[in-house]
């Protein structure tokens, strides 16, 4: 008994959240990583896409409450989604159309992309906050739980409860259709497939007749889809704040670096090493081990290995330790 | 010739945004000397910052956007040297906490020795482990009891260390302190850019980008939770000051007659005075720094330093120790921003761990040094100048854009309501748009590198 609580009480605060905060990260690291594969530079302006996107998701769904339009148990915000995508795809493409396109034709050092899209960065956190402010915005509606601690105890008659959100189940069921048309989309598609063997051998597949326009601005779409969707998922689950999503770079970018720059499968891989790895560390596992140590054992400290504040430091740490061993990342990544 | 006209001529115009921001209250300009004294000692904090980043970048190609952590470091010596020592903090826990400290230094350097020492193998990777992780309990064991010690002390009012300040209860009479504290915050900086050297500097340049920006998020994380080094969120105020205070300087009478004789009352005397100090302490500081990276950048090591950033292979075949002048360079700049920030600290005569923004302390020193002029030292500390003139006066400017585009509507119309409250978020829009416009039509910047 003692050993099903623990494991409750482990799934509770450790399994959960990180499955809900990992499905998030994977989303943001894909986006990083198809950028990085196609374009090849780094983009700092991600996060900031992510903002925007979640923003005009949260005004058109604002919208829609307006004219009495609900989602029924599930969010609002699911709605407004494919809205927020568009907006999202218009503004990224605006964004190539002016800023990008002239430095990829003079084929200039990455490192001056990666300047120009902090540039962008400041330009796109600008409009954030034109459009939205800087306030903190909880947007979810809908069903709050799939299982709540009361129906959960009651169902099983174990001392410890276990939760989960309905916006906890909504962000992996998401993750999940998104990455399975994601990859439909490279491995089976026409598209997809000159999107690939353009990551792969640039010089061979212009020869071969790829327009790279075309896989440019295909990938913009796709990155414009993935981070609107990260961005609505992890507001939904936690609330929306524009510095917030700035700060989210680091853990992406840490994902998709530990997972392999460039390769979609390893971006996915590390958001979940990532979120796991921040979650226990940082959890205090005084409950857990309570449950398991016969009494006289018995940890009277929190044993939690880190403050909360640290998590930066999580996933900053796995990312050195990873470039010092490994520095093609976990799956095999590009390296330039 | 053309050229230095244009420098000229750029010099004067950014001498003039300044000189109008005091004179007159035309326009956007606020006809304050004060504030005018005020934008220009932080200009020349930013202005130095600019040149450790393009000491960094212009001169090795070195991609760094932790500029923030050094800065927020240097704030810390400032804190640390500056501020009396906390009654009995050393005894309640203070050498408790430096001996966790140097317990954890001792298990990840002999960490690295047995990575180095042991045969290749499992066995190696998983003795390593199991090492760091008793390593660390232990540490925490010590460390948590010394911390507990020192923040038990008055929590309201001190709760930490304090500084090495021997004054006791009169240390505000050690004013200077705080000027010895920017070479210490300079020290602090190039440490740990030589412990972030030593592991990031051999990655390529994207890389040791995020690794340095997750430094500097780390830095500030530790200085908002370790209340015992300088009380975390609580802040550390009333620094002491190397200029005399406003107070003072009023109730001296022989201030109060000069003052007289030059037609100021006394308060407004007081404030430009100790503005005017700050400005001429740090004018001193950057004056020092600029002919130093002048002469480095003109001796046979800064050719030597673009030859490595314009082509590494070629530098590294000629016998050149690329990843060992990197190293140097990266230390160098980065003391060079943490003086900035001690100085800075010293200035604001606060240290609020809070206040350490990416945006404001890192990416904005990237836009100077880019609009600036990448390469060249002058084109760097104008660039700090003009930004931040920028940075402050771009509120104004967006209020005034605000009310002439607004002028024909209501005063409740929607439109005008929209426009006054974006007015406020105008200086990121506008900082993001003049870095773009300045790569795209002047990617060598406003003094291009000769």
């Amino acid at each position: 008994m003692d050993f099903l609580n623990a494991l409750v009480a482990l799934t509770n605060y450790v399994i959960v959240p990180g499955m809900a905060y990992g499905a998030q990260l994977a989303l943001g690291a894909l986006g990083v990583t198809l950028i990085y594969g196609i374009l090849r530079f780094s983009n700092f302006a991600h996060g900031d896409t992510m903002a925007f996107g979640t923003a005009m998701t949260i005004m058109v769904t604002n919208g829609l409450l307006a004219l009495g339009i609900t989602f029924g148990p599930l969010p609002t915000a699911l709605l407004a989604l494919p809205f927020g995508i568009i907006l999202t795809c218009l503004l990224v493409l605006g964004t190539d159309r002016l800023v990008y396109r002239f430095y990829r034709k003079q084929k200039a050092a990455p490192v001056i992309l990666v300047i120009v899209s902090m540039g962008v960065m400041f330009i796109m956190n600008g409009i954030v906050r034109f459009t939205i402010g800087v306030r903190d915005i909880q947007f979810a509606d809908g069903e709050r739980f799939i299982i709540s601690v009361r129906t959960f105890k009651e169902m099983t008659g174990l001392q410890e409860g276990l939760a989960i959100k309905a916006t906890q189940g909504i962000t992996v069921g998401v993750a999940v259709i998104v990455v399975a048309m994601l990859f439909w989309f490279l491995n089976k598609t026409r598209t997809g497939k000159s999107m690939r063997a353009f990551s792969d051998n640039e010089d061979l597949a212009l020869l071969s007749g790829i327009n790279p326009e075309k896989v440019v601005m295909v990938t913009w779409m796709i990155v414009a889809a993935l981070a609107t969707t990260a961005g609505v998922l992890y507001g939904l689950d936690k609330s929306f704040k524009a510095f917030t999503y700035f700060q989210l770079l680091l853990p992406i970018f840490a994902s998709a670096i530990v997972g392999g720059l460039g390769n979609p499968l390893g971006a996915i891989a590390g958001g979940f090493v990532i979120a796991f790895s921040e979650v226990t560390v940082t959890y205090a596992f005084k409950k857990v081990l309570g449950y398991l140590l016969p009494e006289s054992l018995e940890p009277s400290s929190l044993v939690q290995l880190l403050s909360t504040d640290y998590k930066f430091a999580v996933s900053f740490s796995i990312l050195i330790i990873v470039l010092l061993f490994k520095p093609t990342g976990l799956f095999k990544g590009q390296s330039v | 010739m053309t050229l230095t006209y244009r420098n000229a001529f750029l010099v004067l115009f950014v001498a003039s945004l300044y000189i109008l921001e005091g004179a007159t209250d035309f326009w956007i300009f606020s006809g304050s000397w004060d504030s005018s004294l005020k934008m220009l000692s932080f200009a020349l904090i930013g202005a130095i910052m600019a040149l450790g980043v393009n000491l960094q970048w212009g001169f090795a190609g070195l991609f760094n956007i932790g500029v923030m952590g050094f800065v927020a470091l240097g704030g810390l010596a400032t804190v640390l040297v500056s501020m009396p020592t906390t009654p009995g903090a050393w005894s309640a826990g203070g050498w408790t906490i430096l001996m966790g400290l140097i317990l954890g230094a001792v298990t990840i350097v002999t960490a690295v020795f047995m990575l180095r020492w042991l045969p290749k193998g499992r066995m190696r990777t998983w003795l390593t482990i199991a090492f760091l992780v008793l390593g660390f309990f232990a540490f925490r064991a010590v460390f948590d009891y010394g911390v507990a010690g020192v923040e038990a002390i008055n929590p309201a009012a001190t709760g930490y260390l304090g500084g090495l300040n021997w004054g006791g209860e009169n240390y505000k009479d050690y004013g200077w302190l705080t000027i010895v504290a920017w070479p210490v915050g300079g020290l602090l900086a190039a440490g740990a850019a030589w412990i972030i050297g030593k592991t990031a500097l051999g990655l390529r340049s994207d890389y040791l980008a995020i690794a340095t920006l997750g430094i500097a998020e780390i830095i500030i994380a530790v200085m908002k939770n370790e209340d015992w080094l300088a009380r975390g969120v609580k802040n550390v105020n009333g620094l002491p000051r190397p200029v005399p205070y406003e107070i003072d300087l009023q109730n001296d009478p022989g201030f109060v007659e000069k003052a007289a004789s030059y037609g100021l009352d006394p308060v407004t005397a007081s404030t430009l005075y100790t503005k005017m100090g700050y400005v001429i302490l740090f004018t001193i500081v950057l004056v020092i720094l600029l002919w130093l990276a002048q002469r480095a950048l003109n001796s046979p090591w800064g050719r030597m330093m673009r030859a490595i950033r314009d082509n590494e292979t070629a530098a590294e075949a000629m016998g050149k120790n690329v990843t060992a002048r990197h190293l140097q360079i990266f230390i160098l700049g980065s003391a060079i921003c943490g003086i900035a920030g001690a100085m800075m600290t010293t200035l604001d005569s606060q240290l609020t761990p809070t206040s350490y923004q990416p945006l404001r302390f890192t990416f904005l020193i990237w836009v100077m040094v880019i609009v600036g002029g990448s390469g060249n030292n002058f084109g760097a500390v104008l660039g700090g100048f003009l930004i931040w003139w920028l940075w402050v006066m771009v509120e104004p400017l967006g209020q005034w854009i605000a009310e002439v585009t607004t002028s024909g509507f209501a005063v409740d119309h929607w439109f005008r309501i929209r426009m006054e409250d974006a007015a406020a978020h105008f200086r990121l829009f506008t900082m993001g748009l003049v870095l773009l416009l300045v790569l795209r039509f002047s990617p060598r910047g406003l003094m291009p590198e000769k």
